[in-house]
């Protein structure tokens, strides 16, 4: 049983402005998992918690309290230079605002956290032109981020967040700056890494809309979960199918 | 594998920024720059004080009538910067050739040569020729037989003076090629045996017999003379003292070429003493003073190092300056690339590869400064040393030290904001906007 679980969050609580008047907490004990190879997804509105959820899964951050393991590593104990390691290896984060490096190449995007793991140059160079021929951005590849359209930078955002093979894939509002047809080919990609490569994905969201496409919504609110429900997964095959 | 690629992403910024980079750049430039140049000069005259009093003679002992002094006021040379102003220096005080005469034959084996030397008038006063409406600036200089051999001038045409000429203090003389070129339409053998006249500043004018004419070296300190140089025409030393007045006076100084063998530093306090003792235990105000070529260089290379240091020291606090406003601008670019800090911090870089970016970023910046200002201070050195008439002599050594130096600036002052960026929070630096 706790082979197959990738995150698992016991009684997660986050505090601010600890041992000052302004002292708020912003999660009251959270408790959940994520299986390997699932798609899930977290909803909550705006100041539900979720962006502080995200930044204690992504190892941004570290909780209050509570226990949280990632594929089998402690993380609330963990040392800065370790947390480091940790989300250079184990996790690929997508961004809404996509968070490219300005005036480097989309190649050198995608390389940037295999340099930072350590690997060769050759190597690295040949790993990320793969990882932009899968998002099929090949013949842009040697395009700076202000050249790409908003859909062709989030393909390469995604294909960084591949670079070093991570256990999650974290993304975060993904499609929130895309029109939909554009958000719909970035969701396609999300399927294809999940069912093809067996991905593990947590999608967060404010649209219960995106999170239906997925196995499993955790609904977030005040800093509570007050469901979690399964989604209308039908995964890729079907949406081609349509 | 780090550091190329960060060099990659430096240069890719700088290039993004050209305008902030180069006048980020400039305060390093012009530090660099203005280092390099007074290194370039300050080499230069110190190599060219060099050659030119190694040419003096190295071996050279300089011999001299000073004022006693009254005090202990006194340096190693024997030079005195005493107060007591006695009298003024008379004909009695002076070096006679028979103090001369009796000193090289005590001292033989060190002494190759005794140099004395004359100017007609003194030695500012000047004078012309004139032939063939044109006129050739010149001064006329007596000097001994043992001076001409020491010089060695290389002879074009006619002989050198003789005995006779000599003793006898007769009007002959020696006149330079450039002389004859401007003059003479070039025929050095066309004078020989020509009587030229030499007229003064003052008006006086005086004869002489051209015997030789010899090849003309400009010398090393002649600034900004070069097609109408003032030429010597060289007149046997008692030729010059007749015209003086001083055919049987003393000297006040005299040069002592000594023998390869002597040792000077030591030799300098036998002369001293020699005169001293035997012709002036009893001069009431003065006394001989001698002092060494060699002692004379080192002096004058310590002072020119200490001056190039100060003036170096002063262009150094630009570089300060230009340090600072590295540090400002990577502050700035810090602040503008939050974001970009965040994003990397989420991939997976550490705070050391962050701090390690940053202060490449810097130490580019100071080292890309530091090539440009090498170059303009090179150029710029070079240019002043021409301009002085010399040849320019750039020192490699000033060079390897302002690239290190620069180097040195971009870590100290890429340190801090590197720092800083380095301690971002990864949450935070995402946030920014």
């Amino acid at each position: 049983m706790a082979e197959n679980i990738m995150l698992d969050l016991r009684n997660i609580h986050k505090s601010f402005f600890i041992g000052t008047p302004n002292e708020f907490e912003v999660l009251h004990g959270l408790n959940f998992t994520v299986n390997k190879g699932e798609f899930v997804s977290i909803v909550g509105q705006s100041g539900s918690g979720k962006s502080t959820l995200m930044n204690i899964i992504g190892a941004l951050d570290r909780p209050t309290a509570g226990e949280y393991s990632l594929d089998g590593i402690d993380i609330e104990k963990a040392k800065d230079h370790e947390l480091s390691a940790l989300r250079n290896k184990k996790i690929g984060f997508v961004f809404q605002t996509y968070n490219l490096i300005a005036r480097t190449s989309a190649l050198k995007n995608v390389e940037l956290p295999m340099m930072y793991a350590g690997m060769g140059r050759a190597e690295r160079t040949e790993r990320a032109k793969m990882l932009l021929e899968q998002v099929e951005m090949t013949d842009r590849m040697m395009h700076k981020p202000d050249e790409l359209s908003g859909g062709q930078k989030q393909r390469v955002a995604i294909a960084r967040a591949m670079a070093n093979d991570p256990a999650i894939i974290l993304a975060d509002e993904p499609t929130g700056a895309l029109d939909s047809a554009t958000g719909r080919l970035i969701m396609d990609i999300f399927h294809r890494l999940h069912e093809e490569q067996g991905k593990t994905i947590v999608l967060i969201t404010h649209s219960p809309e995106l999170s239906q496409e997925t196995q499993r919504i955790i609904t977030l609110k005040d800093g509570n979960i007050i469901g979690e429900s399964t989604g209308n997964w039908n995964g890729l095959k079907e949406k081609e199918g349509a | 594998m780090l550091f190329t690629e960060n060099v990659l992403v430096a240069l890719a910024g700088l290039r993004a920024n050209i305008m902030r980079s180069l006048l980020t750049m400039l305060g390093i430039i012009i530090g660099i720059a203005s280092v390099i140049a007074i290194m370039t000069v300050g080499n230069s005259i110190t190599n060219i004080v060099n050659t030119t009093m190694q040419g003096m003679g190295a071996n050279n002992l300089q011999v001299g009538v000073m004022q006693k002094s009254t005090d202990d006021k006194q340096d190693e040379s024997g030079m005195n910067y005493g107060s007591g102003n006695v009298r003024e220096m008379t004909d009695d005080d002076l070096i006679t050739k028979d103090m001369i005469k009796s000193f090289t034959d005590e001292y033989k084996d060190d002494i190759k040569y005794v140099l004395l030397t004359e100017s007609v008038g003194d030695y500012y006063s000047s004078s012309k020729v004139t032939e063939n409406g044109k006129s050739a600036k010149t001064k006329i200089v007596g000097y001994n037989r043992d001076y001409m051999e020491f010089n060695d001038k290389e002879l074009l045409a006619g002989r050198n003076f003789i005995h006779q000429d000599y003793k006898e203090g007769k009007d002959v003389c020696m006149v330079s090629d450039k002389l004859v070129e401007r003059l003479y339409k070039g025929d050095n053998d066309a004078v020989i045996g020509q009587e030229i006249e030499v007229v003064m500043d003052n008006g006086a004018f005086y004869d002489f017999y051209v015997v030789g004419v010899y090849k003309y070296v400009a010398e090393q300190f002649s600034f900004g003379e070069s097609d109408n140089p003032t030429t010597e025409v060289m007149v046997p030393l008692d030729a010059a003292r007749k015209i003086n007045h001083t055919a049987n006076k003393g000297f006040d100084y005299i040069t002592l070429v000594t023998s390869v063998n002597t040792d000077n530093n030591t030799f300098v306090t036998t002369v001293r003493d020699y005169f001293n003792v035997n012709f002036y235990s009893r001069n009431d105000a003065y006394e001989v003073a001698a002092i060494s070529m060699a002692s004379m260089m080192d002096q004058m290379n310590t002072m020119i190092g200490m001056i190039q240091l100060a003036l170096s020291v002063i262009a150094g606090i630009s570089l300060v300056v230009g340090g600072i406003g590295v540090m400002n601008i990577m502050l700035v670019s810090i602040t503008e690339r939050t974001k970009e800090i965040g994003t990397r911090k989420a991939l997976g870089a550490t705070n050391s590869s962050i701090r390690l970016q940053f202060i490449t970023e810097s130490v580019v910046i100071c080292v890309i400064g530091g090539i440009i200002g090498i170059f303009f201070g090179v150029a710029l050195g070079m240019v002043a040393v021409k301009l002085m008439g010399y040849d320019a002599t750039v020192s490699v050594s000033s060079i390897i030290i302002a690239v290190g130096f620069s180097m040195a600036i971009g870590i100290f002052f890429g340190y801090y904001p590197a720092n800083k960026a380095a301690k971002l929070n990864p949450i935070d630096a995402l946030r920014y906007e």
